[in-house]
């Protein structure tokens, strides 16, 4: 049996780095369950008040900016990627292709955070605001204050997910740029990794739901 | 030395193995390894974390005890009975009560207190996955339950623990804040869950298959599988209450155009299942008690196990059953009756099994068994009422009255607290190397018996003759009720009273344990009392599963020489490994 | 036999509370029994194999296929059973014949209020004829309430902004008891009133001697029909007359005198104050209440509420 349990990076509790890898995997993945349930409760109320008012979304919709909606998604889907050759980069040990890689994800994110920061300062502008502090009048429809209730509540706490992301990422930067992961351990990589692509694919079921109804 | 034949699907690994014998006194154990509090309110040490838990729960179970105690006296009389205790007073008392009891002791007792300390020592693991995460967890619970009660108290919050909109988006007091208490305390009881999953998959010992696991690990796995897909859907849904009176979000409120009854809806999909958070981890407690007790082989093993796995599952399915009369459309009500029927069968089948478990058995009736029989009978009472109000047409006239806060009282308290009182007292040897006095603990079992008894068999009957729950005035008629009640509580309180004095009094006195004092088969059994630091000296090995009675006690006392070989490797010990001899 | 029914239930009186206590009996009378059996085998059990020695061994019984079903099955068909009744129960309480009598029910904290369709109403009682189906249709003024009358096993929440409702028929003459069964608030538990069962030429009597709104019985001074306004609109739950100290203040000796207001101001009591405080409760609030009582704007009529301000100034 490989004697490899001595080495630093394993807690003294675990046999070996194989099942310390395999925990904290198996950890982060239960915990995206959990993510996936904390936003399903807002897409529950999505899709009951559809039903109810299908109308109310198209209409409510179109003040949605689609363009700005695309390039969001093209920059998060696109930092998916870097964050994947982060992740390869580790594997085989090369210490400057994983800060080179991390670098550009975080770019990514801020770039997303922006945009978002100008489509929410627009409708503010507008008297787009959440419930009861609505006060725009260009759509003619009684509940248009309930979708975009849902609209601020829904793309917020997706962009405090990124926020997250972005302070996780700046972690493993400066962890990184100290050598702290090679091809024996990359744990904390791989399982922020994890997180940010489902923080990128719930944004990919955001879009379509709010951006491009017909 | 010795080897034992040890097969990995087709390939045969050679494993040596050898014999040990616990330590009956070991002079390091995890409570004397370090001293101070600062050693304890930064350990990593699971056993430690269990403790600093029961610490927490003890604190809040007093206090909600005594709100109860308040909330009884006060129903005395009808109309004003206690001098300083208006209308407004008592609604928060009861608010109080409920959230305490369920936020900050029903949910995190057994598996955070019993769970923490004794999962990892069954499973043959040093720790849990993620110890720091476990110590972060405990955080999280102490400042969301001091905020919690903190804001209740001061902000004066009277809506009822269930939080129903539109009044507690429109109520006074300082709901927002209580709403982002319970969110912080939910995330303690995720991250616990996430943990718990993890270290059962993970953190098994070599030959410590499926099918040889605890049924108090099968049962604290369906608990975190509650724990991780419900509390999520109480989060958001608190979080949405918070942000309906900070940013008039509206989305319950119908006023801004909102539903309220979408707002119970979501609150029921996770507090339903939370009621099998409380009790599926006490049904993996009586399992353990049951066999030990009664020195015997489990009897239906897989059909215990997989019942907890059926009951986390359908239980997600039977919300809709508090909300018959919230005017949802009648075919909603009536599935959700259907499937409410169906979790009743899994938990029959456990009562049947372990009823069967107790046949032909070599029976000690020791206090942890007498708990285990207390429970048969109250949860027996719950569950057969549950199947009352599972009724759509019964539950209409019963729906929030106190036959319902009877029956889940005689759940909650009846199952889940005799549960976790079972494997306190199973565990305590365990815990302090210490034994309890059993004469008074005898005493106390049969004071908490009948004081729960003479509290909650009234309200079944006002309950049932109209009297709705959460009034502070109510009719003559139903004075006599409230009175055998209110003394029935005080009988209950001195019970939990005295279990609180003989077990402070076995910390200081009590005779020392054994590491083994149950003679069970179960690998906590196997090591030292109070445990050592880490547990275990060598990994251990299983050969045969917790209730092997019929099998040499010996055969449980097998550890490896060198680390290495978690279960996930997939390395199983066969059982025909006789082969392996002591080296004395 | 009807032993359950006899020590649990309330007396039967609508015409569903019948088949209700026969289904409440069975399911009980099964639950006792079952009870029983668990109880004996337990006890069975630890006086049988009581542990004798601690070197007892006990038989390796590990499973058993045929029992694991039998007590599956044999409980899932009873419940089935059960199941079935109940789903029919349900229809019979939820179905309002046709010609069902409709009453439109108003919910507010912390009072029932009926209105009929010849533009009677009533606070706290609600009047209907004997033997005769009655369809309630029910809408809530503020947060969520519940309308419960135990005598004939009905309840039905009542939430604002959507209408529900609920049906019975009540074959003999005679009173029960409504509550409040969702909580509410402060005084949830006052929030009872009571079904006054008419037969049916007294029903129609009272319907039409109180067709319009009501307006002032000849026979009653202001004041007096003042103090029956309090009590049907049960102001009272709040406002005491004898100077006890409730949820709101109490009216005794209030008229003419000076209140210091929670915006530190102060205001003299007279008639508008009092009017503004009946409409708009919340406009002055006196120091030390809360702003919890609802606006009665749209509930009672001026000719009411000057009623009401007369009785208020006989309080001294």
């Amino acid at each position: 049996m490989a004697n490899h349990s001595t080495a630093s990076h394993v807690q003294h509790h675990f046999v070996d780095s194989e099942q310390q890898f395999d925990s904290a995997k198996m950890g982060m993945w239960i915990f995206l369950v959990t993510e996936i349930l904390f936003f399903g409760g807002l897409f529950a109320a999505y899709i009951i008040y559809r039903a109810w008012y299908p109308e109310l979304y198209t209409m409510a919709s179109e003040e949605l900016d689609t363009l700005w909606g695309g390039v969001n998604t093209i920059v998060l889907i696109g930092s998916s990627l870097t964050v994947a050759m982060a992740i390869k980069s580790a594997q085989l040990n090369q210490k400057k292709g994983i800060i080179i890689n991390l670098g550009i994800t975080i770019a990514l994110a801020c770039v997303f955070m922006v945009i978002k920061y100008f489509e929410y300062t627009h409708k503010f502008h507008l008297g787009i605001f959440p419930g009861e502090f609505y006060t725009y009048e260009g759509i003619d429809h009684p509940k248009a204050n309930i979708f975009f209730s849902l609209y601020y509540m829904m793309t917020g706490l997706h962009g405090i997910h990124v926020l997250v992301g972005i302070g996780l990422m700046i972690w493993l930067l400066i962890k990184a740029s100290k050598g702290a992961f090679h091809s024996e351990y990359y744990t904390p990589v791989e399982i922020t990794g994890l997180y940010w692509h489902l923080v990128d694919i719930i944004w990919i079921f955001l879009f379509p739901l709010f951006y491009l109804i017909d | 030395m010795a080897t034992a034949e040890a097969s990995s699907g087709s390939n045969t690994k050679k494993l040596q193995v050898r014999r040990y014998k616990p330590d009956e006194r070991a002079e390091k154990n995890y409570i004397n390894i370090t001293k101070g509090i600062w050693s304890w309110l930064t350990t990593l040490d699971h056993k430690r974390i269990g403790l600093l838990y029961l610490a927490g729960i003890s604190l809040f179970f007093a206090v909600g005890g005594i709100l109860a105690l308040l909330v009884r006296m006060e129903l005395w009389t009808p109309g004003p009975t206690l001098g300083f205790l208006t209308a407004d007073g008592y609604n928060q008392m009861f608010t109080l009560h409920g959230a305490i009891m369920i936020f900050l002791f029903l949910v995190p007792s057994v598996p955070a207190v019993l769970g923490n300390f004794i999962m990892p020592i069954q499973l043959g693991a040093k720790d849990v996955a993620f110890p720091r995460l476990n110590l972060m967890s405990w955080y999280l619970y102490m400042i969301g339950a001091i905020g919690t009660v903190y804001v209740i108290i001061a902000g004066g919050i009277d809506t009822g623990w269930t939080f129903y909109t539109p009044y507690s988006s429109s109520t006074g007091g300082a709901v927002t804040a209580m709403t982002f208490g319970v969110f912080i305390i939910g995330f303690s009881s995720i991250l616990t869950g996430v943990n718990f999953i993890t270290t059962i998959h993970k953190m098994r010992a070599p030959g410590l298959t499926w099918g040889k696991l605890p049924l108090f690990c099968w049962g604290l796995y369906a608990t975190s599988i509650i724990q991780i897909l419900a509390t999520p859907v109480l989060a958001i849904t608190l979080l949405l209450v918070g942000m309906e009176r900070i940013l008039g979000v509206g989305i319950f409120d119908p006023a801004l155009g909102g539903d309220p009854v979408l707002y119970q809806h979501f609150f029921w999909f996770y507090s339903h299942p939370a009621v099998y958070i409380m009790i599926v981890p006490g049904f993996g407690i009586v399992s353990e008690v049951v066999s030990t007790f009664s020195k015997k082989t489990v009897f239906g093993y897989w059909a215990i196990a997989l019942s907890s796995l059926a009951i986390a599952f359908i239980g997600f399915l039977v919300w809709g059953h508090h909300m018959f009369t919230s005017g949802q459309a009648s075919l909603a009500s009536t599935i959700f009756s259907f499937l409410t029927f169906l979790v009743g069968i899994p938990t029959g089948i456990k009562m049947f099994n372990w009823l069967a478990t107790m046949h032909k058995g070599s029976i000690s009736l020791q206090t942890p068994l007498l708990y285990v029989l207390g429970f048969f009978f109250l949860f027996l009472i719950g569950g057969l009422t549950g199947i009352v109000l599972a009724t759509i047409a019964l539950d209409i006239h019963l729906h929030d009255t106190y036959y319902v806060v009877a029956h889940f009282h005689f759940v909650m308290v009846g199952g889940m607290v005799m549960a976790f009182l079972a494997g306190l007292h199973y565990w305590w040897p365990k815990m302090f190397g210490k034994m309890y006095n059993e004469t008074l603990a005898k005493i106390a079992c049969g004071l908490i018996l009948l004081g729960f008894n003479v509290t909650f068999l009234p309200q079944f009957v006002m309950g049932a003759q109209g009297m709705p729950r959460r009034y502070y005035n109510y009719l003559e008629q139903f004075t006599a009720y409230h009175q055998v009640s209110t003394v029935g509580a005080f009988i209950l309180g001195a019970g939990f009273f005295l279990v609180l004095i003989y077990l402070t009094h076995s910390l200081i006195k009590g005779k020392k344990a054994g590491a083994n004092p149950w003679n069970s088969r179960a690998m906590e059994w196997q090591i030292a009392s109070p445990a050592p630091p880490h547990n275990f000296e060598h990994t251990p090995v299983v050969i045969h599963g917790p209730y092997d009675y019929h099998q040499p006690m010996e055969d449980f006392q097998l550890g490896l020489i060198q680390n290495g070989h978690s279960a996930h490797h997939g390395v199983e010990v066969q059982s025909d490994s006789e082969e392996v001899e002591a080296e004395e | 036999m009807d032993l359950f029914k006899d020590l649990l239930l309330p007396p039967a009186k609508s015409t569903v509370a019948d088949n209700y206590d026969q289904l409440f009996e069975f399911v009980h009378m099964s639950s006792l029994l079952l009870t029983i059996a668990v109880l004996a085998a337990i006890i069975y059990f630890i006086i049988k194999y009581r542990r004798k020695s601690e070197n007892e061994v006990t038989p390796v019984i590990t499973h058993n296929n045929a029992l694991e079903i039998t007590w599956s099955v044999v409980p899932l068909v009873l419940v089935l059973f059960i199941f079935g009744w109940g789903f029919q129960v349900f229809l019979d309480m939820t179905s309002p014949p046709d010609d069902a009598y409709e009453v439109q029910v108003t919910a507010q904290k912390w009072l029932w209020r009926f209105q009929y369709e010849n533009g009677a109403s009533s606070t706290g009682e609600l009047h209907v004829p004997a033997d005769r189906p009655v369809r309630l249709v029910m809408s809530s003024n503020d947060v969520i309430h519940s309308f419960f009358v135990p005598d004939y096993r009905i309840k039905q929440d009542v939430v604002p902004g959507r209408y529900t409702s609920v049906w019975f028929n009540a074959p003999e003459t005679g009173e029960s008891t409504i509550f409040c069964t969702e909580y509410c608030g402060t005084d949830h538990s006052n929030m009872t009133g009571s079904v006054v069962v008419h037969e049916e030429d007294e029903f129609e009597t009272w319907l039409a001697e109180n067709a319009g709104g009501g307006t002032k019985p000849d026979d009653l001074t202001p004041a007096e029909w003042g103090e029956q306004l309090v009590q049907e609109n049960a102001c009272n739950t709040c406002h005491s007359t004898d100077g006890t100290e409730l949820t709101g203040p109490t009216w005794q000796g209030k008229f003419g005198s000076e209140e210091p207001l929670s915006d530190g101001s102060t205001v003299t009591v007279d008639e508008n104050y009092l009017r503004e405080s009946i409409l708009q409760p919340g406009a002055h609030i006196v120091q030390g209440y809360d702003n919890v009582m609802p606006p009665y704007q749209g509930v009672l009529s001026d000719e009411q509420i000057n009623a009401i301000i007369e009785y208020i100034k006989t309080l001294k």
